[in-house]
């Protein structure tokens, strides 16, 4: 087990460094200059322009840029950022909970609602529920998020008046971050209505973010359900006289389970990826708006230090992923 | 038990149940500021969230107005040459008094020299923390402007000039010249983290800095030494709500009672609704388009004129600012004082456009026509303006192509003298000065920079120059209207349209003013 956590580990070493020059190029291959962008109609003087482009150290090489990136981020230092100037791994830690607080939030939704959707779509099997659980599951993940975030504020916020619109908690409140998450934060600070207010703030963006995993951890339990369950050792089961609950519940989904924990791993990268329209919608402070805005600024370090950092932990996910996956299923590890 | 707890504190959270606050006002930011010291930035963002809330300058523009008036400097007058401008500063106004700082004694001169000094003393240890990264003070040519800052006692300033300046006494109403405080400034040295500054902000305010959750929201509450006296509002807090749509539906909930720069379209949908004001107010912008005047044939006023009057300017006021703006034809607004409403525009008329081409010897013209990226206050939608333009030209036998680069890109490209073609763009007024639009960008020295139209034209330039160097408002205005008589005969740009400012508030709000200058200031401000 040990040598295959290594060779998994290994593997990851070429796809960082990879990731480090897909980051780093990629915001400078899009058009556009900080300097000019912070000018804008006002304009800069050519000497102003050249003292600042050196000031950030633009006027070097690309290649002594991205070694001094390279060399930076094996430190830990991500620089500062261009327009903030505050340093780049602050400003992604002081926003990261957020995002991982919504996501977790979001996949255990998706979790809770997709799974048993996905057994109870295979086990009805070509019936109407069947049909209809699909259905659903195929325009959720079809559901542009942007467009399905603003039509469930205009029903629940404004329409209904059932969620708040926007935001992550409700401005009467202020929690000293300790963990970074706000609904651990208020219960820490003693503060119910804070907790509630967190939860609350949750909901909306939870289901928007949550949609496109429901969809697709429903679908992967049903196709994995109806593998297993055309399995000789389930119809043993069956042939043995057990309850239809125990053979589904005990004998095949538990199997089935293996390739639906492998998906719901997968999602972790597209929930991040997610984030960034709902974080937009909803006015989360996570990093997926912090990304947005570094974007349009081009904030070079911001974006490429975001990246780099969003890829890393994609990386670990996945890693984690494989490695349970290796536990779970020891004919893999080899 | 506890579970019927929950679910009863649950319900009461569905139900909308909150607890008892002091009068708070919401606003709906459009965005994160940058940080909070307004001397490093230029957007106006920051200045919303730093200079328009915490900080005062030593005058300011009259609220909803261009007119300067006193703030901490209670007169100030303006020596016969025009070199030396003495303030005479309040004795009353006091920084704010927080967690992080409490002030020993009251506003006097060395804040206010101190607060010039930082932008522009290479020793100072500001200026060398930021690099000398002043770049409103820096864009304004205040280091060249200003010869030297005299204490001459603790409640009187004296700026020495290199050249007298009118418009200098407005500038200093800008943002940029915001007025910190030494002395916490200077704890922040000693304690060697004089970053804070930019984080954790002290001024004298209205409202004073309490805590900033980043790209979620600011809180202030209201600062009870303010020299005017304290805010009917106890807190504001600016919950920092980027896209335009959900802060309309914000506003509509009442989770905030303020929101700036609402989508056009949305406008009327506003009007309608029973809980919402719509304030609206002419912009203090223009938008253009600029020939390049050192390319042929645009060196010819002529054919620039007969372009212009090719163009259907009323068309994109309906189509494009779908009637939330107005044809333009001076460059400064029709709000600014030295406008000049005796000139007459170029009317659109396409058989006369097409005759004076044809005079003019210019014959299937190919030509292109530049169309900013980006959504700007002065124009909603530069593509489509640009399509209609496109249009009418080929009215009059002028094949027009529409090109587009990134803002950045774009803004680097439409400055070079040897540009082709014709470049949308515009302006939103810095100070309410005349000379912040026709200096800026039609001036000579802005050849190369700011003025796309790369117009050098003598004696429009002279006029400008000279306007500049006067005290007397009168004099000045009538020398801004000679120039704009000039170009309107020059022709230089076609102007198209000045813009009208939205902003949504809710019914209970009161004492809010649309500030002409683009900024969002909630003095005086209260909930009813």
């Amino acid at each position: 087990m040990f040598k295959f956590f290594l060779v998994k580990l290994s593997q990851l070493v070429p796809t960082f460094i990879g990731v480090t020059i897909v980051a780093f190029s990629f915001i400078r291959l899009l058009p556009g200059d900080p300097i000019l962008l912070m000018a804008g109609e006002r304009g800069i003087s050519a000497e102003r322009y050249a003292q600042l482009k050196s000031q950030m150290g633009f006027d070097r090489s690309l290649v002594v840029q991205y070694f001094d990136f390279l060399k930076g981020l094996l430190h830990g230092d991500l620089g500062n950022s261009l327009v903030t100037h505050a340093p780049v791994m602050n400003e992604f830690l002081s926003r990261f909970p957020a995002t991982l607080e919504l996501s977790l939030f979001a996949l255990t939704f998706a979790v809770i609602i997709g799974l048993p959707a996905g057994v109870l779509a295979a086990v009805k099997r070509g019936k109407t529920l069947d049909h209809s659980i699909m259905g659903i599951s195929l325009t959720g993940y079809s559901m542009p998020i942007f467009w399905w975030g603003l039509l469930l504020i205009m029903l629940f916020s404004s329409t209904l008046g059932w969620t708040p619109v926007s935001g992550r908690i409700s401005f009467l409140y202020f929690i000293e971050p300790v963990t970074g998450f706000m609904t651990i934060d208020s219960l820490l600070a003693g503060d119910w209505g804070a907790f509630l207010s967190s939860l609350h703030h949750l909901i909306l963006p939870g289901i928007v973010l949550g949609t496109i995993p429901l969809a697709v951890i429903a679908r992967q339990t049903r196709s994995s359900m109806l593998e297993v369950l055309g399995e000789d050792y389930v119809r043993s089961a069956r042939a043995k006289g057990l309850s239809n609950f125990r053979v589904i519940m005990v004998h095949t989904l538990r199997n089935a389970l293996i390739s639906v924990v492998t998906v719901i791993g997968l999602q972790v990268g597209l929930l991040l990826a997610g984030a960034i329209l709902t974080e937009t919608i909803f006015s989360w402070p996570g990093i997926g708006k912090w990304m947005i805005d570094a974007i349009s600024r081009r904030d070079y370090p911001s974006v490429q230090g975001g990246l780099v950092l969003i890829a890393f932990i994609v990386m670990i996910v996945n890693l984690l992923v494989d490695l349970a996956y290796g536990v779970i299923n020891p004919r893999i590890r080899h | 038990m506890k579970k019927t707890l929950l679910a009863a504190g649950i319900a009461a959270m569905m139900l909308g149940a909150t607890p008892v606050m002091a009068k708070t006002l919401v606003y709906c930011s459009e965005g994160s500021p940058e940080g909070f010291d307004p001397s490093l930035y230029t957007a106006g963002t920051t200045f919303d969230a730093s200079s328009k809330t915490i900080y005062n300058r030593l005058v300011q523009f009259k609220p909803g107005t261009t007119e300067v008036e006193p703030a901490i400097a209670k007169s100030w007058e303006v020596s016969d040459d025009g070199l030396k401008v003495t303030f005479h500063l309040r004795d009353d106004v006091k920084f704010q008094t927080t967690d992080f700082f409490t002030p020993s004694r009251m506003l006097n001169a060395d804040d206010v020299i101190w607060t010039f000094e930082r932008q522009m003393d290479k020793e100072n240890p500001y200026y060398k923390l930021a690099n000398g990264s002043f770049e409103y003070f820096n864009s304004m040519s205040m280091g060249e402007l200003i010869k030297s800052i005299d204490k001459v006692d603790d409640h009187t300033v004296k700026f020495e000039l290199t050249t007298p300046n009118a418009p200098f006494v407005a500038n200093l109403a800008m943002d940029f010249a915001s007025i910190h405080s030494k002395e916490y400034e200077q704890q922040l040295l000693d304690e060697g983290k004089p970053e804070l500054a930019n984080q954790q902000p002290i001024g004298t305010g209205p409202f004073q800095f309490v805590n900033y959750r980043e790209d979620a929201a600011i809180r202030y509450k209201a600062n009870p030494d303010y020299f005017r006296g304290k805010q009917p509002i106890d807190d504001l807090v600016f919950a920092i709500t980027s896209d335009a749509q959900v802060r309309y539906q914000k506003l509509m909930a009442g989770e905030c009672q303020v929101m700036p720069f609402p989508n056009p379209a949305d406008v009327d949908d506003m009007k309608q609704n029973d809980d919402v004001n719509v304030l609206q107010e002419a912009g203090l912008n223009v938008a253009y388009l600029a020939y390049n005047t050192q390319m042929a044939p645009f060196d010819k006023p002529e054919v620039r004129k007969a372009l212009n009057m090719a163009i259907n300017k009323q068309a994109i006021i309906d189509a494009v600012f779908q009637g939330a703006g107005e044809v333009a034809k001076n460059p400064i607004p029709p709000s600014m004082w030295g406008y000049a409403d005796e000139v007459k525009d170029d009317q659109y008329d396409p058989d006369k456009a097409k005759q004076m081409l044809k005079d003019a010897g210019v014959e299937n013209l190919k030509m292109n026509i530049w169309a900013m990226p980006v959504q700007r206050p002065y124009m909603p939608n530069a593509r489509r303006t640009a399509e209609l333009m496109q249009s009418d030209l080929s009215k009059v036998g002028v094949d027009a192509q529409i090109v587009t680069y990134e803002w950045g890109e774009y803004l680097k490209r439409s400055s070079d003298t040897k540009r082709d073609g014709a470049v949308i763009l515009g302006w939103t007024g810095d100070n309410g000065d005349p000379d912040n639009f026709m200096g800026v960008l039609l001036g000579c020295d802005g050849v190369g920079g700011a003025n796309r139209s790369q117009w050098c034209y003598k004696p429009f330039d002279e006029l400008i120059k000279k306007a500049r160097t006067l005290d007397d408002q009168d004099e000045r205005a009538k020398l801004y209207k000679q120039a704009q008589q000039i170009f309107k005969e020059q022709a230089p740009w076609d102007t198209l349209a000045h813009s009208t400012v939205f902003m949504p508030i809710r019914k209970e709000v009161t004492g809010y003013k649309i500030d002409p200058l683009g900024g969002h200031s909630f003095e005086g401000v209260d909930i009813e």
